[in-house]
């Protein structure tokens, strides 16, 4: 199913609550602003909130001919999602599975979903190195264009746990794009004072430590905040925010590898 | 938790079954003998020795949160602080689950403590007189080093870990869970006693119709009556109660979504909830003094939620740039500034569970 895309682009982080369904959401957001076709996978069976940031919540998911059809943002089929949140009947509800019946369902997820003609799909992943991962890579190890994206927060603990999912990501082969940090300051909104919340600096150590390539650092903003649960690209509500500014020089490198890779 | 293993042959009928090892599938299946044999069906050993080791922990919190990030490592540094601050004459343990991402070593300042096996167990690294802790981290060789482990695996590593750490006696045993509701709760939630494995595959079978099968056929089965039985003795003996769960939250509805979803879970399994703590609640800044609300609690936060599902709400922390550089440093808060307003919040919300756990096992 996946032999119509042309990129996969997964986002890892060792750490929870990095931010990394707001990443994948606004990636994919900026990706379609860009005029792309793009996929949108929720591997996260256990806590799914890339419903609630899309305004997707009771949506369903319908059986096609050739498999699942995901949900659809928008009229013109640019950005289609899918995630356990669309099968799941109440907000409320708990998936409680252990690894065997997860490892089905998100081989299901990948190989029977109808995701037609894709120019991206971004894959976003729970915390950790465990089942979820290691099914996703086993299946994604024959895709050629797959890339990783790390997100992380400033502070030592959080680096600490990227540190070993570079480990995976070298140890099961699947290469990295680079390494974004979310969170790196907030701007007081009276003074505009910087504070650095969960310390500075953290991700580019990090990158240059690792030679991985630093995709650049997202301040705190309640603006984006705000933007969760409405589906809005951060690139089209608030362009001068600097989270936009990540977010389309971004695409532009996702967009000029792929260029570069398709030469090859 | 279906009984039917990963690798079983087609149509086998599950390790728990009547049928099993006798079923028309089970010939030539290299464990048809010990399926027939029934030793299956035995409860695991294993839970039986974590209780005894367990038996001297008066109080067993398990700090739980859907969502990642959201503080659970550092309230549990920070509550398991407070606790020993709070009385020198209690002991407290921290037992950090995350396997995947252990954070507490550098949390509490011990990284690259080793710990040393003895004959009665693993010693736990002492922070102070009465705090301890154990991690995975201190098992591992480097900062780098990944667990990349599927469920089981992880899962005999927290049956080891609750088997045969040397606690001594205990008041209170914090453990530390990684986010979502994965293996590792399911084990420790198993331990509980009022929870088992039959109660958790009628659920995924007939989910719709559990609590009907709970309070009817399952109370009455004599697996899930025995097993009621225990874990009311342990609780009057006075130690060797049941765990409770404390969960840990931000105050935005992204957070709040997996937080419902973990309260439905504690219900489901019969985990009783110690209480809801809400983390990162406001920003003052430093400079000014505003106030900002940088995860808005569009949706009424924690408290909100607490009314709705009628769980208990231990307290607030405000998002305090001292506490996030204390944890990556490794210093304790209470020493380093003792009327920093989060060190007031927590005391707070220690003394409610202090208060909820005395009155629990009265």
């Amino acid at each position: 199913m996946l032999e119509d895309v042309k990129r996969v682009i997964l986002v890892l982080s060792g750490k929870g609550g990095v931010g990394k369904s707001t990443v994948s959401t606004q990636l994919a957001l900026t990706l379609k602003e860009k005029g792309f076709k793009v996929g949108l996978l929720d591997v996260d069976l256990c806590g799914p909130s890339v419903p609630y940031l899309l305004n997707l919540e009771n949506q369903s998911v319908h059986q096609g001919p050739d498999g699942w059809i995901p949900v659809y943002m928008d009229k013109e089929q640019k950005l289609a999602v899918m995630s356990i949140g669309f099968l799941l009947s109440s907000r409320n509800e708990a998936v409680v599975w252990r690894g065997p019946k997860k490892t089905s369902m998100i081989k299901q997820f990948l190989e029977d979903v109808c995701w037609q003609d894709l120019d991206f799909l971004v894959i976003d992943t729970p915390p950790g190195t465990s089942d979820e991962h290691i099914t996703v890579m086993e299946n994604l190890r024959q895709v050629p264009q797959c890339s990783a994206i790390l997100v992380t927060t400033p502070q030592q603990v959080a680096i600490e746990d990227v540190r070993k999912e570079i480990t995976f990501c070298r140890k099961t082969g699947i290469s990295i794009h680079g390494i974004i940090e979310n969170m790196s300051g907030f701007e007081c909104p009276t003074c505009s004072e910087c504070t650095n919340i969960f310390s500075s600096g953290g991700g580019k150590s990090l990158a240059e430590y690792a030679k991985i390539s630093y995709l650049g650092s997202i301040p705190i903003d309640p603006r984006v905040g705000k933007l969760a649960g409405e589906g809005k690209a951060a690139v089209k509500e608030i362009p001068d925010s600097k989270t936009s500014k990540v977010f389309s020089e971004l695409v532009t490198q996702l967009t000029e590898s792929s260029r570069n890779g398709g030469m090859q | 938790m279906s009984s039917v293993p990963e690798n079983a042959p087609q149509h086998c009928p599950g390790t728990g079954s009547e049928n099993a090892g006798k079923a028309s599938a089970c010939a030539g299946c290299p464990n048809q003998n010990i399926c027939a044999s029934g030793t299956p069906n035995m409860p695991d050993p294993a839970i039986e020795i974590i209780k005894n080791r367990l038996s001297n922990v008066k109080h067993k919190i398990l700090i739980l949160s859907g969502k990642g990030g959201v503080g659970k490592s550092t309230v549990t540094s920070l509550l398991g602080h407070a606790l020993a601050a709070r009385n020198p004459d209690i002991n407290v343990g921290i037992l950090d689950a995350d396997i995947c991402g252990p954070s507490q070593p550098r949390v509490l300042g011990v990284h690259g403590e080793q710990v040393h096996n003895s004959g009665s167990g693993w010693s736990p690294v002492y922070i102070k007189d009465n705090l301890s802790l154990m991690s995975i981290g201190f098992l591992l060789g480097s900062p780098d080093d990944a667990v990349i482990w599927r469920g089981p695996k992880k899962n005999g590593m927290i049956k080891q870990f609750l088997s045969e750490v040397d606690w001594g006696e205990l008041d209170y045993l914090l453990i530390d869970t990684p986010p979502g509701q994965s293996h590792s709760v399911l084990t420790m939630s198993q331990l509980n006693g009022r929870y088992n494995k039959f109660v958790h595959f009628i659920y995924l079978l007939y989910r719709p119709w559990l609590q009907a099968l709970r309070t009817n056929t399952c109370r009455a089965c004599s697996t899930c009556a025995g097993a009621g039985a225990g874990a009311r003795e342990g609780a009057g003996a006075g130690g060797g109660g049941g765990a409770r769960a404390l969960l840990v939250t931000t105050p935005q509805e992204a957070a709040l979504l997996d937080v419902r979803k973990e309260i439905a879970f504690c219900r489901k399994v019969d985990l009783p909830i110690l209480g809801v703590v809400e983390n990162m609640t406001l920003f003052v800044c430093p400079n000014c003094k505003t106030r900002s609300e940088i995860f808005p609690a569009s949706t009424g936060g924690a408290g909100q939620m607490c009314v709705e599902l009628a769980a208990p709400l231990l307290g607030r922390l405000p998002l305090d740039p001292t506490l996030a550089r204390c944890c990556d440093n490794g210093l304790d808060l209470f020493e380093e500034l003792p009327d920093n307003p989060t060190v007031l919040a927590a005391r707070q919300i220690v003394d409610e569970i202090v208060a909820s756990c005395e009155e629990n096992s009265s």
